[in-house]
Parts: structure tokens; sequence; C-alpha cells
């Protein structure tokens, strides 16, 4: 039975949620705020929110002075290649540790994840030299690998988790009905873990989409992503943080929209086995 | 064979041989966000109409990361990139690798001989030309003639400490927001400790001795880092430690900074109406001295240089020749006036009539000329460098002993705790490093 709150206990929750969120987007809305200044009003100090010479001069010089839509294309292709790759991989991996378990799945299960607790610069230089022998630098497909591999622990630890809470009696049940390891997983498993499916799914994407470490580290001009797109208007001695900020918002606006969107469907398959 | 035949097998070969003689070569070029490298890029149909079979790519990114990519690339001869964008302190040390090209052998018309002695001097190793400056710079004092005039001090062209330490006292109004002295604060070996580098050279300081023994230790730096404490204490804007080049000029721009001591090139931004209210009001003199010979003014060249692991080489000495040429430095003139042309690289910008009007040309290339990477302090030193060390270590060291220092100037701890903190880290980095046995 849902809690009954008092009106003023709603207001002051109501209220404290919206300041969290806006402090949470404070700096995304000084960011494209800031885009739709001149290069002096983005620097005044003190600074100001809002200023009275508003331009589009900065969108308009940062999409003359790069090929936007290249580096849009590549973030797309990088993103959703890894997230299906890491999607094909990880589905069969989380179904053999949720349903047939060995001694040291658990153990496996750390491992996986400890290999995120290293710093990624630790293992540039064999990475760099392991793309560039094998022909995959500055190319879709190797970054497609890279975030793949960078992912795969995740995409495996949320799979496993929305899996266990799949009674494996209906799992069983199929079996008995005649269905193959094949037909169990595609057909029973994955559309009954479908929310959870889409969730790592678009997280996957989300953090493949804003990976700034080896998509710049492992690109030049062909594969580089918008990552690199922002990268190449960043200046510490320069006054372009105008310009900066235009770019940033055009490469996050994508990903921004697609998380608006997906929201609860994302929300739904975060918390999905939180409560029992 | 019909006529027709013969006549299409020889329109194909005609058209082979001529797709062979036109084959498009392409050149990857890594640079830095600044300025002068989006007005290069602004100004490519010139060398298009001047190279049609050359395509050029480029790779912009900030900096550090620039940094990094290129010498991840270069040092396992990855040959990701044709032309770089390199600073002073990496040439000696990348070309002593055999990690670029020289450039000994561009064409008679890039004229080496009008490149400015000292830059030339600081990209040259065993007699060779490894990296052509795009531009160059110095540093010098920045300051506000009004404030002056209003305080009643004057300021030499070429200044004291002593009479820097006065005018800052005395320009100083803090209720009007205005600050007598803006110096680097924020941590880094290109920020604070270049700033102070150059400060230690003329208090008669050192970083290292002749057998590389830190001298952190040492009375001379004991001064250095006091005055700059105080210096910035009294009289800099607050939260001076956190402020970088960037933060100061923006200062500067707003008119807070009565006076400045950073690099020359941010002149153009200075005199500048539309960046600045104050441009009719900018007055500039030389880094100061302590008497000792030596003045607090550094050299840097941000130039372009070829990787050894480069498969495009006769087309990359191509774009270096036309973007670092004399020509360039006139196209840019034309296009944008002699105000955004490149500077400190050539003797004959200087010796123009047009640019030498510019109020800033003379001190630039006065204080560029006051520089001297073979011979920095007034003590002998075993490095290259005046606001660097020429060792790779040095960036590493700097930036930890910047962070010290930045600290001592935030009031985190005192100057002699801060000295003898650097002096423990770089005697270990040192050791370490087998420079002292």
């Amino acid at each position: 039975m849902a809690r009954s709150l008092s009106p003023r206990r709603k207001m002051m929750m109501t209220l404290s949620a919206w300041t969290v969120a806006l402090i949470i987007f404070f700096p995304v809305l000084w960011m494209i705020l800031t885009s739709f200044k001149t290069e002096v009003s983005a620097v005044a100090s003190p600074p100001q929110l809002f200023t009275a010479d508003w331009t589009l001069d900065n969108y308009a010089e940062v999409w003359a002075r790069s090929d936007y839509p290249r580096f849009f294309w590549n973030s797309v292709v990088i993103s959703v290649g890894s997230t299906l790759l890491g999607l094909a991989i990880a589905i069969p991996a989380a179904w053999a540790m949720a349903f047939v378990p060995g001694k040291r799945t658990k153990d496996l299960l750390m491992w996986m994840l400890s290999t995120k607790m290293m710093p990624a610069v630790a293992v540039m230089i064999p990475i760099y030299l392991i793309f560039l022998r094998t022909g995959l630098i500055d190319t879709r497909i190797g970054l497609v690998i890279a975030l793949m591999l960078m992912n795969l622990p995740i995409i495996i630890w949320m799979l496993y988790t929305y899996f266990k809470e799949i009674p494996a009696e209906i799992l069983e049940a199929s079996r008995m009905d005649g269905a193959s390891l094949w037909g169990e997983i595609v057909y029973v498993l994955t559309p009954m873990a479908l929310p959870g499916i889409a969730s790592t799914c678009l997280l996957n994407i989300i953090l493949a989409w804003n990976e700034a470490f080896w998509t710049i580290v492992l690109t030049t001009t062909k594969a580089a992503p918008l990552s690199a797109f922002i990268a190449s208007f960043s200046a510490p001695q320069g006054l372009f943080y105008a310009k900066l900020s235009a770019a940033s918002a055009m490469a996050i606006m994508p990903i921004l929209i697609l998380g608006w969107f997906s929201q609860k469907q994302l929300v739904r398959g975060l918390t999905f086995g939180a409560v029992k | 064979m019909t006529l027709t035949l013969r006549a299409l097998l020889g329109a194909t070969v005609s058209l082979t041989l001529a797709g062979a003689a036109m084959a498009e070569t392409t050149i990857t070029v890594a640079t830095v966000n600044n300025g002068d490298m989006v007005r290069m890029q602004g100004l490519m149909d010139d060398f298009y109409a001047k190279h049609p079979d050359i395509k050029v790519e480029w790779v912009t990114l900030e900096e550090n990361v620039l940094r990094q990519n290129v010498t991840t690339d270069i040092a396992t001869g990855g040959g990701q990139y044709d032309v770089i964008t390199i600073g002073t302190y990496e040439v000696p040390i990348w070309a002593k690798q055999g990690w670029l090209e020289s450039l000994n052998d561009l064409p008679a018309d890039y004229d080496i001989d009008d490149l400015l002695p000292a830059i030339r001097g600081g990209l040259t190793v065993d007699g060779n030309l490894y990296a052509s400056p795009f531009y160059g710079e110095s540093s010098f004092v920045n300051y506000r003639k009004d404030l002056a005039e209003k305080a009643g001090v004057t300021i030499p062209d070429a200044p004291t400490w002593d009479d820097i330490k006065a005018a800052a006292a005395a320009m100083t109004d803090t209720d009007a927001g205005i600050y007598g002295i803006c110096l680097r604060g924020k941590a880094g070996w290109g920020e604070n400790m270049a700033f102070l580098t150059t400060m230690a050279n003329s208090y008669g300081a050192r970083w290292f001795d002749e057998n590389w023994v830190p001298q952190f230790d040492q009375p001379e730096w004991k001064a250095v880092m006091t005055d700059y404490v105080e210096l910035l204490t009294k009289y800099g804007p607050p939260g001076a430690s956190n402020n970088g080049y960037n933060e100061n000029l923006t200062l500067s721009l707003q008119g807070k900074c009565a006076m400045r001591m950073d690099a020359t090139v941010s002149a153009g931004s200075l005199t500048d109406p539309a960046q600045s209210e104050f441009a009719d009001q900018v007055g500039f003199a030389l880094a100061p001295d302590a008497g000792l010979g030596k003045r607090a003014n550094w050299l840097w060249a941000w130039s372009l240089a070829i990787p050894a692991s480069s498969d495009a080489k006769e087309a990359s000495k191509a774009f270096v020749n036309w973007a670092t040429n004399k020509d360039y430095i006139a196209l840019v003139a034309s296009k944008e006036g002699w105000r955004n042309a490149p500077p400190g690289t050539r003797t004959s910008l200087y010796s123009n009539a047009e640019y030498a009007a510019l109020p800033f040309a003379k001190m630039t290339i006065d204080s560029i000329n006051a520089a001297d990477p073979t011979n920095p302090a007034t003590k002998p030193v075993p490095y290259v460098g005046v606001q660097f060390v020429a060792i790779p270590e040095f960036a590493g060291l700097a930036t930890s002993v910047g962070e010290i220092f930045s600290a001592a100037l935030a009031g985190q701890k005192s100057v002699d705790d801060a000295l003898a903190e650097a002096q423990a880290l770089a005697v270990d980095e040192m050791t370490t490093s087998g420079y002292i046995k």
C-alpha cells in the first residue's frame, strides 16, 4: 500500500527533486546558453548566465569549419555497432552464468568487472600497437571492437542480473516442450528479458557515444567520432569557449534526445529486479 | 582494328596516364586549435591553387591531447601524421631520438637565413633544422598607461623587478576591481612554471647545477618564491593560484589587470578594439631583470615538423614550406591585416615598415632577441631551454613542482616548505632517472 504524504511534505519532496535535477542539469544548461553568446560574453567576469548579444554565429562557424555529418555518422556506426556486437556475445554469456553457473562463475564476473577498474592510459601503448599492426587504427570496425570490449563487462553484468530474475522453470518447460538451446534463448529468454536488454542497449549506446579516450587515441581523420569533433574545438590558450560550447551542444544533442524519449524504458530497465 | 576501337583504346591509355600524373597525395596535419592555426585552415585555397595534387586532412586537438596522440604515434612509428605541430620543448628531444625529418632541403624560396636566429637556434639540433616555426613568441610586460599615469608611476621600457613591484603597489585599487599585477599561478610546466623559470633566470637561480643537482634549496630560489608570492598576494587578483594564460588575458582585456607579464603573442588581442575596451591604453615593456644580466622572458615557437615515419615526405615539405614561408605571412597580411600576421619567426617581418608601426612589434622582437636558449641562466647549466629544461623528464617533474608552488601561492604551505618539498621531489626524480650518479 502506498504511503500517503501530507501536501506540505509532498511539496517539499517535489521542490527537492527539482533542485537536485536543476543542479545536475545546470552545466548542460550553461553550455547551451554559452553556445549562443559571443566569445567576449562567454568569458565575461563575473560570469553572466544571460547576455544581451545572443548569436547563432558559433553554430555557423562550427558547421563551416568541420565535417559534422561525417563525425556524426561515425558516432552512430561505432555506438550502435559496438552495442549490437556486445549483445551478440553477452546474451549467451549471461545465459550461461545465470542458468548453468559453474563453481567459479562469481569469480569470473568479478574478474570481468575488475578490468573496468584499470586506468585506460595504462594499456594505451599496447592497444595502440596492436591496432597499428592489425590495420585497425583509424577504422570504424576497430573502434567497434575496442568499445565493445570496453563495455562488455557492464553488458554481461546487467544482463546477468535481469536473467537471474527470470524463473528457470520457464526455460525448463520450454526445453521439455522440445525447444533447442537456440530456440530457448531466442524465443523464450530474450522476449522475457526485453526491457532489460533494451535498457542495456540504451546505456551501452550512451557509454559508447560519450567515450572520449580511445575514440581520440585510436583515430585521426577517417573514423573520428563526435568526441574528436569536440576536442578539435578545445583550446586552453584561446578565447573559443562559445564555439566549444556550440560544438559540444551539437555533439550531445542526438544522444540527449534519444535519452529523453527513451527515459521510461531506461528507468524501467535499470530498476528491473530492484524490488522483489 | 576499327578506327573507333583505336580511338577508344587511345583515350583509355591517355586517361590512365593523366590519372597517374595527377595522382593525389593526401597528407594528415595534426595541429592545435588557436587563432593562427584556424586562420591558416581558412587560407587553404591558396595552397590548393599552388599544389592541386596534394590534399590536406586536418586533425585539430587540444594542446595536451595533441601532445599525447602525436607522441604515441611517433614513438611507435605509426605514421598516422605527416605534419605535426610541436613546441620548442619537444624539438630537441624528438630530433635526438631520430623521430623527425630534417628540413635542411626545403626550397631556396623558403629562405632559411631569414628565420630569427633565437627561434632557429631552438629548432636546430647538430646543425640540422628539424621544425619550421609557424609563429614564435617571447614574454613581456603589458600595462594600462592610463592607470600608470593616474598612479603617477612610469614603467621604463626595460624595467627592473623593483620598478615592477613599485608600479604594482601604486596601481592596485582593489575597491575598483583593479589588480596591480597578474601573473600565472595555475599549476603546470607550461603555466606557472614557465613564468617562474624565467623569473628564476633573472634572479640568478637555475633548475640544476652542472651535475644535474636540483637547486631549489639555494637562496636565489627563496628570493624568487618570496617575491612571487608577495606580489600576487598583495597586488594580484583573488584566486591567483587558479589563473593561467587564458584567465589573465581575459582579466587584461577587461582592464582589470593594471599590469601583466605573459606571452607576446597576446599583444594582437590586447590592442584590438574589438576585443578590448582599453586597446588604445596598452603599453608594453621588456620583461624585468634584477641587474644580473638576464631578463625574465621566455622563448617559444609553435612549429611544423615532419615525422620520420611519414610516407608522404615530399608533399609534407611542400605544405611546411607554404605555411611557414614569407609569402604566407604576406598572404595573411593582405587578407586580414598586418596585426594578424604570424609573429616572431622571420627577420623580414620586423623590417617591414607597416608591421614595425604596430605598437607591440619592436618590443616583441627585442624580447625574442633577449632570450638565449643555450645560455638561459646567469650561472652555468647543463641544459638547453629558457622556460623549460629540454629533457624528457621535465614536463612531469615541472608539473609536480608547479603544483607545490601553486599550493604555496594559495597559502596552503609556506615558501620554505614548498621549496624543501620541490627539492626532495626533484632530487628523487633526477636520481631515479640516472642524471645524479
